[in-house]
């Protein structure tokens, strides 16, 4: 059904979509266009002579003999061992997100049932740790790390960022505790439950839709940080995101940016899942702080 | 619940945030007090048959155990943060009497590396946070009007800009700006000129990194406007419409007011992420053009020379930026909860 105050004139209905057309374009269409030309040869993806020949690829037929090619992914995954970034990624990502969810979940209970003033004054000091651009950490890390021979580890890097994650996890999670009415472990307490038995028995297992949520935004962290990653990582032990960073240092000028290209499309598949997959936990999210207030 | 409770609670999170949090930003600003220690140079006489001459060498052992003692370096108080990398007071100073008048004394001010990175920092956020906040708006307004059923793919694909890693996306973006890309292509159609590239000019260069910025922030206004749509209370709408309220009367008198409060959270939140804007500029190559405070911290961290000390002092400074700007919700939160308290 229809709302009166719904309906709207046909002209500003059509000026609505037509903007919307144009969004989906700008928002999509760069992602398309990089996935194709990642096909192709770099002399078409970035072709001096027409940008059509990144659709249709004539130096791609010449030099391999078929419209696509894998050469780039062959020479980001197997030549230059993306794999083994890709591996790394996949363990600090998994470790951060597990860690961060845990101390979370404890501090923002906590945070959610105290009544202090202290928890006050800890969440706006979290707010203010949220605000603090982590390359500013990073180079009071460097120092103290280059002493006690911890620079270049992975565990050194996934601690380091399950820190940095914490005041946004406490944040979300603190919200969340704050709709689970009180009443429910209060009274697992009234019945001899220890505080903690009773964050075990009653809260733990109903906490997994904010504990989802949160944990998607702590997977983005971990997934999509450079800073961090970039400075405390030895070369061996790179994630994604450096390592495409470092493909654009050393390879452009032995013209195998198509690596870069490569690399880029591989590590936007699985946001692309993540998305697909969790869009409504997302914008749930998102929206989390803002809806309520 | 009780302290000791909440203390156990607590711990594991606070400990985190102590070591890796607390602990860093106050080590940024002891390691801002120090430079690293000159070489130690000692005086040699050499003596032959024909007599003695004096020379001075380094010397390297008792230069390496100076600086295995103190790894610190040595204590200069404030003059890493005066000098010409950072607050560059004397260069402001004589750039202030030499310049004729307000944009000479500008452009002078913004030759200073810390000054530069300070302004584009400021205009980034001063353009992309409004200009995201209002596209996401309209977008959201769009996405409304339309059936029930397009608008889960249309969020899917309205997310992606924002969930894609930055560093990538701005790769993408800067790919496709590139002067053998389509947009590229494009602009030079547009400009008639064959010889235009993004990457050779600063304007172009500060346009295109904002115009990701936009790119990347925009989905966040609109899922937060979006969400807002949903909970516009439809009984005031129509008891507007009912009191004769033109389209704009209703849009102006009961969305955006309703709106309102999710605006600023939304400022809030984006002022803090632009202001940190770092990864487009290492994507784009644009530290010859642009450099923003994160990068300038960056490129100190990177490269031969490690210029521990003077990123140290940069990231004392951009904390100090970062505490100003959240200075009036800080004071805000305070009062409101000196009321509540009294």
């Amino acid at each position: 059904m229809t709302r009166t105050a719904d309906r709207r004139a046909p002209a500003l209905q059509l000026v609505l979509t037509a903007f919307l057309v144009l969004w989906l374009v700008v928002a999509a269409f760069p992602f398309l266009w990089t996935a194709w030309g990642s096909l192709k040869v770099e002399g078409d993806f970035f072709s001096k002579a027409d940008w059509v020949n990144a659709l249709t690829g004539p130096l791609t037929q010449v030099e391999t003999g078929g419209s696509f090619t894998g050469a780039g992914y062959h020479g980001a995954w197997v030549q230059e061992d993306f794999w083994r970034a890709a591996l790394n990624s996949g363990i600090v990502v998994v470790c951060v997100v597990c860690i961060s969810l845990t101390f979370g979940t404890l501090g923002g209970y906590a945070l959610s049932r105290s009544t202090y003033r202290y928890a006050f004054w800890l969440l706006l000091m979290a707010l203010v740790f949220r605000a603090m651009p982590p390359i500013t950490l990073v180079s009071g890390y460097l120092l103290p790390f280059y002493q006690w021979n911890l620079w270049g580890h992975l565990p050194t890097a996934i601690i380091v960022l399950v820190a940095i994650n914490q005041p946004f996890t406490l944040w979300m999670l603190t919200a969340f505790f704050r709709n689970i009415p009180r009443d429910l472990d209060e009274s697992a307490r009234v019945d001899g439950c220890t505080p903690f038995q009773a964050f075990r028995h009653v809260i733990i297992p109903v906490m997994w839709p904010g504990v989802i949520t949160t944990g998607l935004f702590s997977f983005l962290l971990a997934y999509n940080d450079f800073a961090v990653t970039a400075m405390l990582l030895s070369k061996e032990n790179q994630t994604m995101i450096p390592k495409i960073a470092s493909f654009l240092g050393t390879t452009q000028t032995k013209g195998n940016v198509m690596f870069a290209v490569s690399s880029v499309v591989s590590v936007t598949a699985p946001l692309f899942l993540l998305v697909i997959f969790f869009q409504r936990q997302i914008v749930s999210g998102l929206t989390a702080g803002a809806v309520k207030g | 619940m009780k302290h000791r409770t909440f203390l156990w609670f607590f711990l594991p999170t606070a400990t985190a945030m102590f070591l890796f949090i607390a602990l860093p930003v106050a080590s940024v600003l002891v390691q801002s007090f120090y430079a690293p220690h000159e070489q130690v140079i000692r005086e040699v006489e050499n003596c032959t048959v024909f007599g003695c001459t004096k020379s001075t060498t380094i010397d390297q052992e008792a230069t390496r155990a100076l600086r295995e003692a103190e790894p610190l370096g040595r204590f200069i108080g404030f003059g890493i943060y005066a000098d010409r990398n950072h607050l560059a007071f004397a260069e402001v100073a004589r750039a202030w009497r030499a310049s004729s008048g307000w944009a000479d004394f500008r452009g002078r001010l913004l030759n200073l590396p810390f000054y530069g990175a300070l302004a584009f920092t400021l205009s980034y956020t001063a353009v992309v946070t409004p200009f995201s906040i209002l596209l996401g708006f309209v977008v959201a307004l769009a996405v409304n009007a339309i059936p029930r059923l397009m608008r889960g793919p249309m969020i899917f694909v309205s997310l992606l800009p924002m969930i894609v890693t930055p560093l990538v996306g701005a790769l993408i973006l800067f790919w496709m700006i590139d002067a053998r890309g389509i947009l590229g292509a494009a602009l030079q159609g547009l400009a008639g000129d064959p010889g235009l590239s993004v990457k050779a000019s600063t304007p172009l260069m500060w346009a295109a990194l904002m115009v990701y910025g936009i790119w990347s922030t925009t989905p966040f206004a609109f899922v937060v406007y979006y969400a807002g749509l949903q909970t516009v209370p439809q009984d005031t709408l129509e008891s507007a419409m009912i009191d004769g309220a033109s389209r704009w009367q209703r849009i102006r008198y009961v969305l955006l007011p309703h709106l309102l409060p999710l605006t600023t959270f939304m400022a809030l939140i984006k002022i803090m992420d632009n202001f940190r804007v770092f990864e487009p500029i290492v994507s784009f190559n644009a530290g010859a053009h642009a450099q923003s405070l994160s990068y300038f911290i960056y490129s100190d961290l990177g490269g031969e020379t490690r210029l521990l000390t003077s990123a140290a002092a940069t990231s004392v400074l951009t904390i100090a930026g970062v505490i100003v700007l959240l200075s009036p919700v800080l004071l805000r939160t305070w009062r409101t909860f000196g009321k509540a308290s009294a």
